[in-house]
């Protein structure tokens, strides 16, 4: 293994040369490797909130943070250390413990996901043969620090927001882990390293477009963003669950959702953007550091944009988007790609090596699978909207005709 | 015993993981001014105060969405080793997947035909 | 024979945080605070899992016991609002209860300790992590026809009729 590995064994045999036991060693390593992966998100999310906000301001023809440093680069700072000097109000009434514990738990959640990102192909935190299943049981965690947080506020709205937060969570979050089987039944592992190293030959975004697109939505829905972010909706429920939190402390929640926010783009490009791949990464490494980022940027950077362009949906419609069109596409997915790849196997396509041109026919057959669902949804969409459009001018159509009456009788001479 | 390193470093994670949220907040109890007093402490409902009990009383909703997820995540827990042995799994792994995930359909369907799946 | 090694230390952090989190369910008044401390009991649990190299069972427990059970007891907290503010630790039951979580407390022990340990003490088999090798075979073993495959069509027969029966009886309440 390479740098950060490398020296970690290299950290290992230094200090236990210099008499440190090696149990003491490991765990000093184990230690060092915790603080540098938890950095990562820590260092980037103070760029991420002035890209967001750059970007906002661009699209809706503003100039964004100008003043603090070249290009109001270091705006976060500022805005960081003005908030370390605001008063903190617990409000009467909350439940202290739960109270304090809450942005906690929601910002140690997200740093938690980095540890099975595969940055390179060998800097990575922990491999675990479980790493898709983790990322998705400690993104479970979250919920729970919703509930807390609108609990122990001992508020309506905060209760409110609460309660609607996390029955969107927990319903985008089944086409969220449905999209997940198919990568798994791709590549057959379940480990994050795994995963990327079986994507040498062909993204699984070609292979799998419909599940990268319901990967995208329901991460959307799971991080709060626009066109989901009823979380926050000022205008119903101020703000939600965070409503009586100040301070650090909703500093804590702010920063927890931008960077939760990043994680979700860096693990589509993680699992279906290829990950660190990129041309010369087999020689040097490192440089798969370069390539995942610039991959997490697009994806992160489309995000930002759909963010400031799209209105906010209603809950109702939230769900029916969900439970009507999500989850039976997602469903129909895993099993049209089951088939198909069942089909590939029979019919000798299955890619037997790593390579582009191996993986070419059986990424083509799923490739029109996928397309056949596509058209059928759109079909769908079509046919159901041309209902609709049908019904509503049929009403019209009744409504104008009494008018039309009415204007008759009214007015005779006309 | 890779194996076990790898979770030792998931342990070590957790056992830190709340160190770094957890110093800005004491950094800003250490700089923040702190008077607090009873208007300000006050709960924040559009000015006015919380009448009677903050537990209200939710509606059967958001249970009925509750219950619907747990199914569907208890079924996918069935699947995802199914999904991970897929490779090595012929028709008849095709087939058994495919009656498993349309009883699975078969439950959506009826929470949809019930109106269920309804907000309001 | 107790070695002191890391995975004793996380043994004994696990079994706190499991018993530690039983006793804090039985034991405070508030139903919040107790579905806390499950969550914290359910949490030591999974930690068991991984000791006992079974990554996935612990990936289950948090995603299905922690991230949706748990939230389910909390939604039906709120549903019932009469429940919400509770005086007394016992009610008349405590006793019939307590009989009947001991005896079942015994019929599980001896569920476990006999099969692994037998009644003299002296028969210990292989750990199971032995026997099966990893998810990849329980994925085979659930589809295959000579072993589980019945099961697992039967689980989603089962799960389907438990959605269906509560979405019948909440939706009665509300009418």
């Amino acid at each position: 293994m390479n740098e950060v590995v490398c020296s970690i064994n290299h950290v290992v045999k230094c200090l236990t040369d210099a008499g440190v036991t090696p149990d003491l060693a490991n765990l000093l390593t184990i230690i060092g490797g915790v603080v540098l992966v938890a950095t990562v998100p820590l260092i980037t999310v103070i760029f991420l909130i002035w890209i967001e906000r750059k970007v906002a301001a661009r699209v809706q023809d503003r100039l964004g943070p100008n003043r603090v440093g070249p290009f109001g680069l270091l705006q976060t700072v500022a805005d960081a250390l003005k908030m370390l000097t605001k008063e903190d109000i617990t409000p009467i009434g909350a439940d202290k413990f739960i109270y304090n514990l809450a942005p906690i738990i929601a910002f140690a959640t997200v740093i938690l996901i980095w540890a099975v990102i595969p940055f390179t192909p060998l800097h990575i935190g922990a491999d675990l043969s479980i790493g898709l299943l983790y990322f998705v049981a400690v993104a479970s965690i979250g919920t729970v620090k919703i509930m807390i947080a609108g609990w122990s506020s001992n508020n309506k709205y905060a209760l409110l927001g609460a309660f609607r937060t996390i029955a969107q969570l927990l319903s985008y979050e089944v086409p969220l882990v449905l999209s997940l089987l198919i990568p798994v039944m791709i590549a057959g592992t379940m480990s994050m390293q795994g995963l990327v190293h079986a994507q040498g030959g062909m993204w699984y975004v070609f292979m799998a477009p419909v599940a990268a697109v319901m990967f995208f939505i329901a991460n959307l829905a799971e991080t709060g963003r626009a066109p989901f972010d009823l979380l926050e909706a000022e205008s119903e429920i101020i703000a939600g669950y965070n409503i009586e939190y100040s301070g650090f402390k909703w500093g804590m929640f702010m920063a927890g959702e931008f960077m939760h926010a990043f994680t979700a783009s860096l693990l589509a490009a993680v699992i279906f953007l290829g990950g660190w791949w990129g041309p010369g990464v087999e020689q040097v490494p490192v440089l798969g550091f370069l390539y995942l980022g610039l991959k997490t940027f697009v994806v992160y950077l489309f995000s930002l944009v759909l963010r400031s362009t799209v209105p906010r949906v209603r809950i109702d419609q939230l769900m029916a988007l969900n439970w009507k069109w999500l989850v039976p596409i997602s469903v129909a997915n895993v099993l049209v790609t089951a088939f198909l790849l069942q089909l590939t196997k029979a019919l000798g396509l299955a890619p037997q090596t790593g390579d582009f041109a191996a993986a070419l026919p059986q990424t083509i057959i799923l490739l029109l699978g996928n397309l056949a669902i596509v058209l059928v949804v759109l079909n769908l969409v079509r046919n159901i909207g041309r209902n609709e459009r049908m019904a509503a001018a049929a009403t019209d159509a009744a409504v104008g005709h009494s008018e039309d009456e009415r204007v008759a009788v009214g007015a005779p001479g006309h | 015993m890779a194996v076990v390193h790898e979770w030792a470093f998931i342990g070590v994670f957790f056992s830190l993981a709340w160190v770094f949220p957890f110093l800005p907040i004491l950094g800003a109890r250490l700089l923040a001014p702190r008077k607090p007093n009873a208007i300000k402490q006050s709960t924040y409902e559009c000015g006015v105060e919380t009448v009677g009990d903050t537990w209200v009383q939710f509606k059967v909703q958001y249970y009925i969405y509750g219950l619907i997820f747990l199914v569907f995540d208890v079924e996918v827990v069935f699947l995802f080793p199914w999904a991970l042995a897929y490779n090595q799994l012929d028709f008849f792994g095709f087939f058994a997947g495919l009656v498993f995930i349309f009883f699975l359909f078969d439950a959506l369907v009826y929470a949809w035909r019930k109106d269920a799946l309804e907000w309001v | 024979m107790l070695e002191f090694n890391a995975q004793t230390i996380a043994f004994i952090v696990f079994a706190l945080f499991s018993l530690g989190g039983a006793l804090g369910v039985v034991t405070t008044r508030n139903l919040i605070h107790a579905t806390l401390y499950l969550i914290l009991s359910l949490f030591g649990a999974a930690g068991f899992f991984v000791l006992l190299s079974a990554p996935f069972l612990a990936a289950v427990q948090v995603l299905v016991y922690i991230g949706a059970i748990a939230i389910l007891i909390v939604f039906a907290v709120m549903l019932t609002r009469s429940m919400t503010r509770i005086s007394d630790l016992y009610n008349r039951q405590w006793l019939l209860s307590a009989i009947v979580a001991g005896i079942l407390f015994v019929v599980l022990l001896a569920g476990v300790i006999v099969p692994v340990w037998g009644v003299n003490g002296t028969q210990i088999d292989r750990p199971v992590s032995d026997v099966v090798a990893g998810t990849v075979d329980l994925g085979k073993a659930l589809v295959d026809q000579n072993q589980y495959v019945l099961p697992f069509e039967v689980a989603s027969l089962l799960l389907t009729a438990a959605m269906i029966g509560a979405i019948v009886i909440a939706r009665d309440d509300q009418e």
